[in-house]
């Protein structure tokens, strides 16, 4: 409404109006939260749960698929909230980068909430499973779209605590004391990372992350930011799971329901990393290149501390939480050489994990319900009962090793030439060492459970098979596993569409000219 | 434009992926004639490389592309000159007569149909590793490869040793597949050159670079695991336990060779040197010797054919290595001679072991009657790889002999290791075609028959083509044996090949060869018995070090892991708390951040005694053993945080931490006081001050880090443009609340949703902890 003379509005507002298709920056936020606000007030109708969240789910894979393909042809978009001027309201900035990510996350939760409608028993949609499941997305979707940087840290603060909520469905005491090292290394992390915002904005004196690109460059020798850079790269790295911070990872994920350890695996550790690329490469390409041996060797450790971790472990789960770290050590091998092959060889092996992380938990919950464990000594016969599930599963156990020709493969690829052009050539030998420890161990599981006719201890040559599933129950699980491994071959042999948008992602990394046009306007 | 020879091969490089994925379906559909059906596949691919054999002759070059990433320039394309159009024969050629064989010799098993699929799955990526010219798109086919051989290896997956020899096959070829991809991508990044194609045209460019003996170190390490050169051999024998068509298709005629044809595709551009015309005859020599000796010590006749292909791998290894034009001669007419022969005789045992049951020469004579093709296959196979005359074995063999006794030095050791080699895998060859046909009739299974047809034709045709292919030695060697030798060379060769006897050095050296064979096969059970006495005194080989390898990997990773891994919180939460520490010190330490001392304005009254109040409560919680009274000093602390808010004019926040501190000392009271805890702290000294001093630490960084942080003038933009929008626009008085609900409403949207969903939590837990009650009464009952 109009103002007594004495106000210019047009120095507070956006006054032009917002055009609708922008408003698919924010709609992921809306559709999650109104579907979690409608999930709990619908708990005492377990059966329409999933079927409303699935829903959800639908919406934002096809929200954030036309989001992609708008921000895709024409450039990151802006919608300041409030319509207050940026920087003083707080923006949704889609770029490509975090535009793949939101895509990827997306589907990756559609795939987990068809999964759990077999999964997850009436018992714990009581409790919370959906609605839980629908607002981590809030929190990963705004974290992927957020350009505030306080705001980031709220949608941390989201999903972490609605991954608490995930966390804590069941009745295990394993599930309560993983969920208590998980949930007070992950508060330490995100406490680490809303100081280093405070002391931030104290020497910035701006949140928007597109104004941060310039403040962050034009600061004084005095400003501590050196310092501030540390502190951001250590609660990262700690999100990330990266070693020696990564303990809450593999001290929790084998406790929850299957379906929420694969949303885990598959998205928690990425916003991690996302939010190494957007903080530390885009608003920090100074500190990044102060910080990139560091953050090198970090990566090599984390690669061949975690191929170990997973060759040590004899339940599945647990060396599938390896297999996530291991990963992270790849992308961060990525971020630590910061060029443009490097992030983008970062941001396609972070949206591959995604994938295939979430997937071989899946899987791997399929294996565990048919053979009635998930340790491997107790487990065998699976190839014979489910050889569908055996095919899957090797798919994304040669993927996740980056094997051709399949989703992890392109990645590594790129990370290790990226490597090799920047004469590091011990990092590019640490990657495909960490791809060598985790065919090791993943041949050696495959071997196991699929192809030992039975437990350890079955005679040899005999076959002492678990009983299969009943065939409903086993399509309904099994199908949004193949769902995911489809996307690792597909990815695979045809990876140029990927390999284009995050080629695309790391040049808007290393120049934000356009993101930041695009918060504050001018000409291109 | 449809119709272009590149079309027809990509068409053909397709064709196998799209049969293994119809297999399942043909079996189910033709039943025992599925493998005829699908044998049209490879047939069919077979004469389209017939068909371009005379452009490839002439000395073109054909070749396609198909844009793979526009990205990064990967293209899927194909290069076909002679090397590469010998192997595309080869392998479609004798993978015909393996599917054939593959019907009847896995009759009635229930996995049939995934067996053909595995089978033109690995067809389709040899075809292609064999044909790629792009580096990466070798790289995937060569790595289909090794997953496929895994898949082959394991078929008979009940059995304990099948597994480990897929495991194993896997873990060395997949080891050896990141050496090659670490050479090419070296290559790739520090020449630009991405394809075959590009660095054959830039001649000596490798061998001038800096990187050359890194490159050409990760390209061997690639080619000596895929072919099985020793030390990395083990696996090859073991691999055996793959049915017998994997044996003789993927195991001695094609993918083995995978190795030897990188050697040779690339000996243009990485041999000539001195370190390769030493390390690839040195492997290639010891890993002809050893194979061949192992070879005639197993009782087994696949085993004993298995330590043969990898004695026949060496032999090529060294050739390729001798550097001489005569010895690449010879290596491309040993390959093509091997294939054929031992493919043929791996034929032949299957069809011994499916007719007579058993492999084990001791429990098998006398079937000649029973399988007369057989034994014609068998014989003429065996004469092949004897080097008798009238078989191309016998051209390949006066081949190398001539050229290597040219040579010096390490050439004549060549010759010696070659001669010994060959006379070894003469008797070894004999001993197959020869033992169980004659002699007293035994077998465990007494209804013996010739069997059926696609059992014998196989081995026949492979026998046959051996002896027609010096027959016609003149086409054999304008098509397929010169272009090829040109394409490993780098230069055209004007032998003639031909049936021909020559008396010189070479043949008499081929006399002394047949010579030592026969006196080998004769006294075959004394060398037997010798060589074992020898390896059981040794009493160790890279098989066992394999395992050990592994045990040791997985002892080495648990303790590793244990050690970081230790399930205690309290450790998590130091290490995190000193990285923490770490993270702010170092850097402020190295880039000169401190803070300059700040100037102190001396505080007021008021001011003292709330920062004494608070450094007091502080005081009291590492002094106290009372875990209430912490609790309660703590909250003091706050306290005094919050009037110092008061003090600066900051009501709303001051408020605010007056809530949280009684909040948490009244809830922290409740929870603390209801657990039994010990009363004390338990840490011993040592922890205690270690515990200690991290957490100085901390304090010391983030207080510094503050006081640099506020040492520059603060922009007070945001708070500017709020104070004057607060009222004016968004009409409120209470800018903090209009910054919560408006300028910032996102974020208490997001907070709201974070408080709901913790009350959910809390439900969740708290319904949790009934339910266990319960559970527990139950059990109780």
């Amino acid at each position: 409404m109009a103002m007594p003379g004495t106000v210019d509005l047009a120095r507070a507002l956006v006054l032009a109006p917002t055009p609708l298709a922008d408003y698919l920056v924010i709609a992921p936020v809306m559709v999650t939260v109104l579907a979690g606000a409608v999930l709990v007030m619908l708990r005492n109708f377990p059966r329409l749960q999933p079927l409303i969240a699935i829903a959800a789910m639908a919406a934002l894979v096809a929200n954030n698929a036309l989001l992609l393909a708008r921000v895709a042809v024409s450039g990151p978009i802006t919608m300041t909230m409030g319509r207050w001027l940026p920087p003083f309201g707080i923006s949704f900035s889609a770029d490509v980068l975090g535009a793949t990510f939101a895509l990827a996350a997306s589907v990756v939760a559609l795939a987990v909430a068809v999964y759990a409608m077999r999964d997850v028993p009436e018992g714990l949609r009581r409790y919370g499973f959906y609605p839980c499941l629908t607002l981590m997305m809030t929190g990963v979707c705004g974290a992927f779209l957020t350009g505030d940087i306080f705001n980031l840290y709220v949608w941390f603060e989201v999903l972490l605590i609605a991954s608490f909520g995930l966390i804590v469905l069941g009745n295990s005491r394993e599930q309560l004391d993983g969920a208590i090292r998980y949930a007070i290394l992950n508060l330490l992390a995100t406490t680490l990372f809303l100081v280093a915002i405070g002391y931030l904005y104290g020497v910035a004196g701006t949140l928007n992350m597109a104004d941060l690109v310039d403040r962050i460059r034009g600061l004084g020798e005095a400003a501590p930011i050196n310092t501030i850079a540390a502190l951001f790269i250590l609660a990262f790295a700690m999100k990330a799971a990266a070693f020696p911070l990564h303990f809450w990872l593999p001290a929790s994920y084998h406790t929850p329901a299957i379906s929420a350890a694969a949303l885990f695996a598959g998205l928690l550790t990425k916003v991690g990393v996302y939010a190494l690329l957007r903080v530390l490469v885009m608003l920090m390409p100074a500190q990044r290149a102060v910080f990139g041996d560091v953050i090198l060797w970090v990566a090599i450790v984390t690669m061949i501390g975690a191929g170990l971790g997973a060759i040590a472990q004899s339940d599945l789960r647990r060396m599938l939480g390896y297999f996530v770290i291991s990963g992270i050590g790849a992308m961060l091998a990525g971020i630590a050489l910061g060029s443009q092959l490097g992030l983008a060889g970062a941001a396609f092996y972070a949206v591959h994990s995604m994938i295939v992380s979430a997937a071989l938990y899946l899987g791997a919950g399929v294996a565990g319900r048919i053979g009635g464990s998930f340790d491997l000594r107790e487990t065998g016969g699976l190839y014979a009962v489910a050889p569908a599930l055996a095919a899957i599963v090797l798919v994304l156990v040669l993927a996740v090793g980056g094997l051709p020709p399949f989703s992890g493969f392109w990645p590594k690829v790129l990370i290790t030439e990226a490597a090799l052009q920047a004469g590091r050539w011990w990092l590019a030998a640490a990657v495909l060492l960490s791809g060598f420890l985790t065919t090791i161990a993943g041949g050696r599981a495959f071997g196991m459970a699929f192809w030992r006719g039975g437990a350890a201890g079955t005679p040899d040559g005999a076959e002492a098979l678990p009983r299969p599933l009943p065939a409903a129950e086993m399509l309904g699980l099994t199908l949004p596993v193949a769902f995911l491994a489809a996307l690792a071959i597909l990815i695979g042999l045809f990876p140029d569409p990927l390999m284009s948008l995050t080629d695309g992602a790391a040049l808007g990394l290393l120049d934000p000219a356009a993101y930041i046009r695009s918060v504050f306007g001018g000409g291109p | 434009m449809p119709g272009q020879p590149s079309d027809w091969t990509f068409l053909a490089m397709a064709a196998p992926f799209v049969a293994a994925a119809l297999a399942p379906a043909a079996k189910r559909a033709f039943g025992g004639a599925a493998g005829w059906v699908l044998a049209i596949v490879p047939a069919a691919i077979f004469l389209h490389f017939l068909r371009l054999v005379p452009a490839v002759a002439a000395g073109e070059v054909l070749s396609g592309a198909v844009r793979w990433s526009e990205r990064y320039g990967i293209d899927l394309s194909f290069r076909i000159d002679g090397l590469s159009l010998l192997f595309a024969l080869l392998i479609s050629g004798i993978g015909t007569f393996i599917v054939i064989y593959s019907g009847p010799y896995l009759k009635g098993h229930p996995q049939q149909g995934r067996f053909f699929g595995f089978m033109l799955l690995f067809m389709g990526s040899m075809l292609g590793l064999v044909l790629a010219d792009d580096f990466l798109a070798l790289f995937v086919f060569w790595e289909m490869t090794s997953i496929s051989s895994f898949l082959l290896i394991g078929f008979d997956h009940n059995r304990m040793a099948a597994r480990r020899a897929a495991y194993q096959a896997l873990v060395v070829t997949s080891g050896g597949g990141l050496a090659l991809l670490a050479g090419l991508l070296l290559v790739m990044a520090t020449t630009g050159m991405g394809s075959l194609s590009e660095v054959l045209a830039a001649g000596g460019a490798l061998r001038a670079s800096p990187y050359y003996p890194a490159i050409l170190v990760l390209v061997l390490g690639g080619a000596f695991t895929k072919s099985a050169q020793f030390p990395f051999h083990f696996w090859l024998p073991n691999a055996m336990e793959a049915p017998t068509p994997v044996s003789a298709y993927l195991h001695s005629a094609t993918m083995v060779k995978a190795g030897v044809y990188l050697l040779m595709r690339l000996n243009p551009v990485l041999g000539d040197t001195v370190a390769w015309m030493t390390v690839l005859p040195i492997f290639g020599g010891v890993t002809l010797v050893a194979g061949a000796l192992l070879a005639v010590r197993q009782t087994d006749l696949k085993m004993l054919l298995a330590y043969t292909t990898m004695a026949s791998l060496g032999l090529l290894v060294m050739l390729t290595g001798a550097g001489a034009e005569g010895a690449i001669l010879g290596a491309a007419t040993y390959l093509l001679a091997h294939s054929l022969f031992k493919g043929g005789l791996f034929m032949v045992v299957g069809g011994i072991d499916h007719e007579a049951g058993t492999r084990q020469v001791a429990a098998l004579g006398g079937l000649a009657r029973e399988m007369p093709i057989t034994l014609a296959a068998a014989l003429g196979a065996a004469a092949s790889m004897g080097g008798l005359p009238l078989t191309i074995g016998f051209f390949g063999k006066e081949t190398m002999y001539e050229a290597l006794a040219h040579g010096s030095g390490l050439a004549f050791a060549a010759l010696f290791a070659a001669v010994i080699g060959n006379a070894l895998m003469f008797a070894a060859g004999f001993a197959v075609a020869i033992l169980p046909f004659f002699g007293r009739r035994r077998a465990p299974n007494p209804h013996v028959h010739q069997g059926p047809a696609g059992l014998w034709l196989g081995p026949a045709v492979l026998a046959l083509c051996g002896i027609a292919a010096i027959l016609f030695g003149a086409w054999t060697g304008r098509s397929l044996l010169l272009p090829a030798t040109l394409a490993i060379a780098g230069a055209a060769s004007g032998a003639t090949v031909s049936a021909a006897i020559h008396l010189n050095l070479a043949f008499a050296l081929s006399l002394a060869t047949m010579a030592l064979g026969i006196l080998v096969l004769w006294r075959l059970a004394a060398i037997r018995g010798a060589v074992a006495r020898v390896l059981a005194a040794i009493g160790w080989g890279p098989d066992r070090g394999f395992d050990q390898a592994i045990a040791g990997l997985s002892r080495f990773a648990a303790l590793v892991t244990r050690t970081i891994q230790t399930g205690n919180l309290e450790m998590y939460i130091f290490v995190t708390m000193a990285m923490t520490a770490i993270a702010l010190l170092v850097p402020m330490g190295l880039f000169d951040e401190w803070p300059s001392w700040p100037a102190f304005a001396m505080p007021s009254i008021a001011e003292t005694a709330m920062i004494l109040l608070a450094v007091g409560g502080v005081a009291v919680v590492l002094g106290t053993k009372q875990r209430l009274t912490a609790i309660v000093s703590l909250g003091a602390q706050g306290f005094a945080v919050a009037m110092l808010f008061m003090l600066y004019g900051a009501p709303d926040l001051s408020f605010t931490q007056f809530m949280v501190e009684t909040l948490s000392v009244v809830i922290l009271t409740l929870a603390m006081t209801r657990l039994s805890l010990s009363p004390s702290d338990h840490r011993s000294v040592p922890e205690f001050v270690k515990d200690g001093i991290v957490a100085i630490g901390c304090g010391v960084g983030f207080g510094f880090l503050l006081l640099a942080a506020t040492e520059a003038p603060f922009d007070s933009r945001l708070s500017d443009f709020f104070a004057q929008n607060s009222r004016a626009i968004a009409h409120g008085h209470n800018i903090v609340n209009v910054i919560i609900v408006d300028f910032r409403g996102l974020d208490t949207l997001g907070e709201i949703s974070v408080v709901m969903v913790a009350g959910l939590a809390i439900l969740a837990l708290l319904r949790v902890r009934t339910r266990g009650k319960a559970d527990e009464a139950g059990e109780g009952a």
